[in-house]
């Protein structure tokens, strides 16, 4: 099943009408259902709004009832404390954006190489590799995470960054990502380019790659989400405080902050901004990622 | 001459996946067998490889006498049974009405997704706040509204789980909202207006048009919601810590409990792989169930 997000091109397309009763009634229709699904959208961003509006708060305001959304005055102290003060934020930001970039790069270049072998070329045992890396897919990170947290320590590099690059470039899920792209280009396209004597790294390097433009940002995106929210590794992998990712980073500020509800809030809001801001930047390619890694039928 | 071809495009097909078969076999492929070993035996991993004993199905025979393991596997169980219906419900309405038109669709649609992109750990820790018992906005609002007596969430035993699924919900609604819009997309227009000549009115167009093209997007949605609510971890970790008692303990905290607080390492690779089981079952399972109603 081959699934994209279609933006609604018919709808704009369509010549304006003038309002008969029956497109009368398409409006009211779509107006109700406008109204319910806001009301929807809006209570499912009620959680953020408080957490935003709380980090902008003092101590005393954070549980006034009624909710005071927008606060008496502006508390920017709060994330001039979560930056500079004794827990600050900086280090877990640079952790992380060390940590997701380097993986990143990694999972990019090794994922498509996979993707055209997997795709382009065709050789003896192929389809097996590839049924086991699909297997794999269904095994939880539990079984895996013991033996890793034992060879990982064997090899020396348990508490350190690379335990959480490394595996974190190896995910099946890029080569699906790209594999899925690479098949729908036409052989036509690189027989040709074979003719004229171009070899497969050639072929991949000058041709698939700039094609896959779209669906390598997609998986940049995603693998920039995925990479900047993870928990569980860094959890098992790290335990020096100067070590730690936005997450570990946030839940060691939470044990620190005991009840300052509005500062655990603020550093709440500043670990999310990077994703959201991308989120909002790219959502389409985000969108579209998800659609075609997801629709695998 | 054909057979060197043969032979140079094999070596360059492995040399493209080289790396990554290299990878993989280190990080997944080898932990899994090793894993396999190791549940077999009893090992606390502070004591180095001499404290390695085999016991053979010791392990997999003493869990189910363990109160945290079937406490944990009950509240799994529990979990998925309530979070992935109503996850599902609540995300194919809203698709349903994304896709049948309404204004500011872009923005509505980017709302409920939300939550998905967010971290779990930032989101738990809202939640947290927001589920405060005697002073959190819930229950402020619960309070405004006349109820005296509201629960105490995250701090009762009874409530505690289905906190933790309420939040879940709204966290895993958007994700499947994408899929299952992706999938109405794909809905040819002509069987509507087919079914419509035919005389169906909208509920008729809905149950034999709408849901049944929809079943292999639903089988997707329901396998990976199954699978993906079994290994719910950052949620239990950050808001409940398994508690109170064992009230939300789930598979993945106890494995990690038994794993990394206590460091025995052969029944919590043990319990892994139950896990596993179950995950695998569910999803052969529903492979086989896929024939009677899914259509392709």
């Amino acid at each position: 099943m081959e699934a994209r997000v279609q933006t609604s091109k018919r709808e704009r397309i369509k010549p304006k009408e003038a309002m008969s009763p029956r497109s009368m009634q398409d409006f009211v229709w779509k107006l109700i259902l406008t109204v319910i699904l806001l009301a929807f959208a809006i209570s499912m961003v009620l959680p953020f709004l408080w957490m935003i509006s709380t980090s902008l708060k003092k101590p005393i305001e954070v549980f006034a009832y009624p909710i005071q959304w927008i606060p008496h005055t502006f508390q920017w102290d709060n994330y001039k404390e979560v930056w500079s003060g004794p827990r600050s934020f900086w280090i877990y930001y640079w952790n992380s954006i060390k940590v997701t970039g380097l993986t990143v790069i990694g999972t990019v270049m090794v994922s498509s190489a996979a993707a055209y072998g997997f795709s382009r070329i065709r050789f003896k045992g192929r389809d097996t590799v590839f049924m086991i890396f699909l297997a794999t897919m269904m095994v939880p990170d539990q079984v895996t995470l013991i033996p890793r947290f034992i060879l990982f320590n064997y090899l020396g590099i348990y508490n350190t960054h690379l335990s959480l690059i490394i595996p974190g470039i190896f995910t099946a899920f890029g080569t699906f990502l790209m594999r899925q792209f690479y098949m729908t280009v036409p052989n036509e396209l690189s027989e040709a380019a074979r003719m004229e004597g171009a070899n497969h790294f050639r072929i991949w390097l000058k041709i698939l790659v700039p094609l896959s433009k779209p669906t390598l940002v997609s998986l940049v995106i995603l693998s920039f989400t995925w990479n900047w929210n993870e928990f569980v590794n860094p959890l098992v992998f790290l335990n020096k405080k100067e070590l730690f990712t936005v997450p570990l980073g946030l839940t060691n500020f939470i044990d620190e902050a005991g009840t300052e509800y509005s500062l655990m809030m603020t550093a709440a809001v500043s670990s999310i901004l990077p994703v959201i801001v991308l989120f909002l930047a790219c959502q389409r390619w985000f969108i579209e990622g998800v659609v075609s890694s997801g629709v695998k039928g | 001459m054909k057979l060197k071809h043969q032979q140079a495009e094999t070596l360059s097909g492995w040399l493209f996946i080289l790396p990554s078969v290299v990878g993989f076999s280190i990080l997944t492929i080898l932990p899994i067998l090793f894993s396999m070993v190791i549940s077999f035996t009893e090992w606390n991993f502070l004591k180095g490889l001499s404290g390695f004993r085999f016991v053979g199905l010791g392990n997999f025979l003493k869990m189910w006498s363990d109160r945290w393991f079937t406490d944990s596997l009950k509240n799994n169980v529990l979990f998925t049974a309530v979070t992935v219906p109503f996850t599902m419900v609540l995300s194919l309405l809203t698709a349903i009405g994304l896709n049948r038109g309404v204004f500011f669709k872009n923005p509505i649609r980017l709302m409920i997704f939300m939550p998905y992109i967010s971290s779990i750990v930032a989101i738990s820790i809202v939640w947290g706040v927001l589920y405060n018992p005697s002073q959190g906005p819930i229950n402020g609002f619960l309070h405004g509204i006349g109820i005296s007596d509201p629960p105490k969430w995250l701090a009762s035993s009874t409530w505690a789980l289905p906190s933790i699924i309420i939040m879940s919900i709204w966290a895993n609604i958007g994700y499947n909202m994408i899929i299952y819009l992706a999938g109405l997309q794909n809905i040819p227009k002509d069987l509507y207006e087919a079914a419509k000549i035919d005389g169906a009115g909208p509920a008729a167009c809905f149950f034999n048009v709408t849901l049944p093209m929809l079943s292999p997007t639903s089988f997707f949605v329901l396998i990976t919601s199954i699978i993906h609510s079994f290994q719910v971890f950052g949620a239990v970790f950050i808001m409940t810590q398994g508690g109170p008692g064992s009230s939300t303990s789930v598979l993945t905290y106890y494995i990690y409990q038994v794993g990394f607080s206590f460091y025995d390492m052969g029944y919590a690779s043990a319990m892994a792989w139950i896990l596993f089981l179950i995950i695998l079952s569910v999803t052969l399972l529903q492979w086989q169930g896929q024939k009677k109603w899914v259509n392709y």
